[in-house]
């Protein structure tokens, strides 16, 4: 008997388990901390909750000017996406006319909605109709508590000109309403008092501290400069995210073990290495996704399932070659090697086109769904890996021990 | 057991499932998910059971034939799905009224999925598109690494696939959307899987053939692989449907055709790409025949 062969089996062993406890709790190793796979994976917005929209630009305008059209759009955006606190907006354009907002983690998905697609078009107009102050003229908003109001107003500043002609209509209007039009919407009508010479204004209208706040935002953020169609939304709570992903990993756990349990009872000692090799397996996979900062979707989590079952095949293709040489005369390690020798062209043309189907997936999908292709095609690549490579040094080294020599241990 | 001579039956099988669902889908018509068609998806908690009725009254503004459903795991949970394109401040009008009826907080609105008309068809051209770029790519490999019989006979098991998980989908009325085309690809990868290896056997066998008796050869193959593919199904289906058992319903409608293409795609790979293989090749056979006797 080697000891040798033995050393190697519990040393990639040991390298399996350590992995799993590692991907499970993280672990701490002097200086350098390895979280734990659950925390360092990046997590879709169907998985954390948030939301994304796809603005189209309702405009005639082509080229150039559409360009402008749409980076300024894109600009007014991260303004008011900021003015929320997110950690990790996304704000791109996409084709010629929209612009993709996805705001990953976001609590309040019905406000955030509000706030990101409002035109926020702010204009004080005069009761002969005329416009006499935009949102353009105002260079601060803030939400504050003034006398005799028991509810915040947003206060504003102007510029120059903003002062000068707001000047000149509270002096025309006295003892009448100056409305205070918000996407075509009054939303404040007070009377003027008295002509207000200093740049300053108020707009009251019984807000919540919350209210005045996201107002003050949106007119500091500034006015779309196009107005913008909805053209695909998705949004999702936090805790139905949660949801998922906690029953997929009820569901992958249940699934593998039955695999494994399978893979026991059918192949015997190959069945045990084959189970190693599939752990390798899935540490690997999640590993090369976390490193590629790919993100984890629902998708995403069914791909890797899949490509559990999947994983297996290259081991039952050897591992039914092995049964068959060995049935046709050949010693256990006879076997071994012819069988690793056939299965190894058929692993290799069989992984190469369920590659191409996931490549068309990846260019041609969007989303959820490229989560689900990039997993795939990990998958794959690192099947072919344990399945031929590891599966084989498990085997050797535990057939060199020599303590199965009885085809049985085979499954055979 | 003889595959291949029984191949009418097979062939017979599958051409019945495709017939049903063709008459269910010109009685019925097709059932396309919104995002192939445009429209909007809502699921909304309401912490107490509803009739449907209830919730249409709050619908009929938009969509009086909407589609309304109760999910979840007591019932509760309403899911409202029309193909009217709701944007969102319709969105939160709807919710505002049933928020008023049923005291419900913003969180209770769960999920929402919206997509214009004009982006639906964009996802249907590009998911008809990406099918066809990913079976040429799989026959250009198949013709490269075999012969451009087997790669013949690989894609009309495909295309043999690809049928039959639609028509389980027509007769079930499940809705055709992105996920489920996700899940093609995916049968069409997994599928071809299997059938490329039958035919590396049938390559291998063939090396060592007497004479061109292509049905022996086909029944042999098939006989020496047919553990593995019934091992390898039955691994991927025991993952499979653990997600599609416990799995919350986004899941489900991405679980189900990749149930219904593994069985279809590991079925295919025995009984109808190997006779077609075989059919092709005797036809080859005849015509070099008839082309010793002109000549």
């Amino acid at each position: 008997m080697k000891v040798k062969g033995l050393i190697v089996f519990l040393l990639i062993l040991a390298i399996a388990i350590g992995g799993v406890l590692t991907a499970l709790n993280g672990l701490v190793l002097g200086n350098t901390e390895v979280q734990p796979m659950r925390d360092s994976i990046k997590q879709g917005l169907d998985l954390k909750g948030g939301a994304f929209v796809v603005f189209e630009a309702d405009t005639d305008a082509t080229g150039q000017e559409l360009d402008l059209l749409i980076n300024q759009t894109i600009q007014v955006f991260r303004r008011r996406v900021d003015a929320m606190g997110l950690t990790e907006p996304i704000i791109v354009k996409e084709g010629e006319r929209r612009i993709r907002v996805e705001l990953p983690g976001v609590e309040k998905v019905q406000d955030a909605l509000d706030m990101v697609g409002k035109t926020a078009q702010l204009q004080f107009v005069t009761p002969d109709q005329e416009v006499v102050l935009t949102g353009g003229n105002v260079t601060n908003a803030s939400p504050v508590f003034v006398d005799r109001e028991p509810n915040p107003v947003v206060s504003l500043e102007l510029d120059a000109e903003g002062t000068q002609r707001f000047s000149e209509a509270t002096g025309r209007f006295i003892g009448e309403p100056i409305f205070i039009v918000l996407d075509d919407e009054i939303i404040s009508a007070p009377i003027v008092q008295q002509q207000i010479f200093l740049g300053q204004a108020t707009i009251s209208g019984n807000f919540t501290m919350e209210e005045a706040s996201n107002l003050a935002a949106l007119i500091r953020a500034g006015a779309l400069p196009v107005s913008l169609r909805e053209v695909q939304t998705s949004t999702i709570t936090a805790s139905l995210g949660v949801d998922a992903l906690n029953r997929s990993i009820e569901a992958a756990k249940i699934g593998i073990v039955l695999v494994f349990l399978f893979m026991l009872v059918i192949y015997r000692i190959p069945g045990l290495v084959a189970n190693v090799a599939l752990t390798l397996y899935i540490l690997l996979v999640l590993a090369i996704f976390v490193s590629l900062e790919a993100t984890l979707t629902l998708p995403g989590i069914a791909a890797l399932i899949l490509s559990i079952g999947m994983a297996v095949d290259a081991n039952v293709i050897i591992f039914e070659r092995l049964k068959e040489e060995i049935r046709n005369g050949k010693t256990v390690r006879a076997a071994m090697d012819s069988g690793f020798k056939r299965a190894y062209r058929t692993i290799i043309d069989a992984n190469v086109t369920t590659l191409i189907a996931g490549m068309v997936l990846y260019q041609f999908g969007t989303g959820p769904i490229r989560g689900f292709a990039v997993m795939l095609m990990i998958g794959l690549g690192v099947s072919v890996f344990t399945a031929v490579f590891i599966t084989r040094i498990l085997l050797k080294s535990l057939i060199s021990t020599n303590l199965f020599k009885n085809t049985k241990h085979f499954g055979v | 057991m003889d595959i291949i001579h029984q191949k009418k039956i097979w062939f017979s099988i599958s051409g019945a499932i495709m017939v049903i669902a063709l008459i269910v889908a010109l009685l019925m018509g097709v059932n396309t998910g919104i995002d192939f068609t445009g429209g909007t998806l809502m699921e909304i908690e309401l912490h107490q059971s509803v009739t449907t009725e209830d919730i249409r009254q709050h619908m009929d503004a938009w969509d009086p034939g909407a589609n309304i459903n109760f999910i979840g795991d007591h019932q509760t949970t309403v899911q409202i799905r029309t193909m009217v394109d709701m944007d969102h401040r319709e969105r939160s009008t709807l919710f505002a009224s049933l928020a008023g009826e049923y005291s419900l907080i913003a969180d209770d609105f769960l999920r929402t999925e919206q997509f214009g008309p004009a982006v639906g068809r964009e996802i249907r051209d590009r998911a008809f598109l990406a099918i066809i770029i990913a079976a040429i790519g799989m026959l250009a490999y198949i013709t490269f690494r075999f012969e451009f019989s087997f790669g013949v006979a690989a894609i009309l098991a495909l295309v043999h696939d690809i049928l039959i998980v639609l028509s389980v989908y027509v007769i079930f009325r499940i809705p055709l959307n992105s996920p489920f085309v996700a899940a093609m690809l995916t049968v069409l990868g997994y599928s071809i899987n299997d059938t490329i290896v039958v035919f590396d056997r049938i390559r291998e066998n063939k090396k060592s053939m007497k004479k061109f008796d292509y049905e022996q050869l086909a029944t042999d193959s098939i006989n020496q692989t047919v553990t593995r593919s019934i091992y390898t199904s039955a691994t991927t289906l025991v993952t499979i449907v653990a997600l599609y058992v416990l799995g919350v319903p986004q899941i489900k409608e991405f679980a189900l055709p990749l149930i219904a293409g593994i069985i279809s795609g590991t079925y295919s790979s025995i009984f109808i790409a190997s006779p077609l293989w075989v059919m092709i090749k005797e036809r080859g056979k005849d015509r070099k025949k008839m082309f010793a006797k002109t000549t």
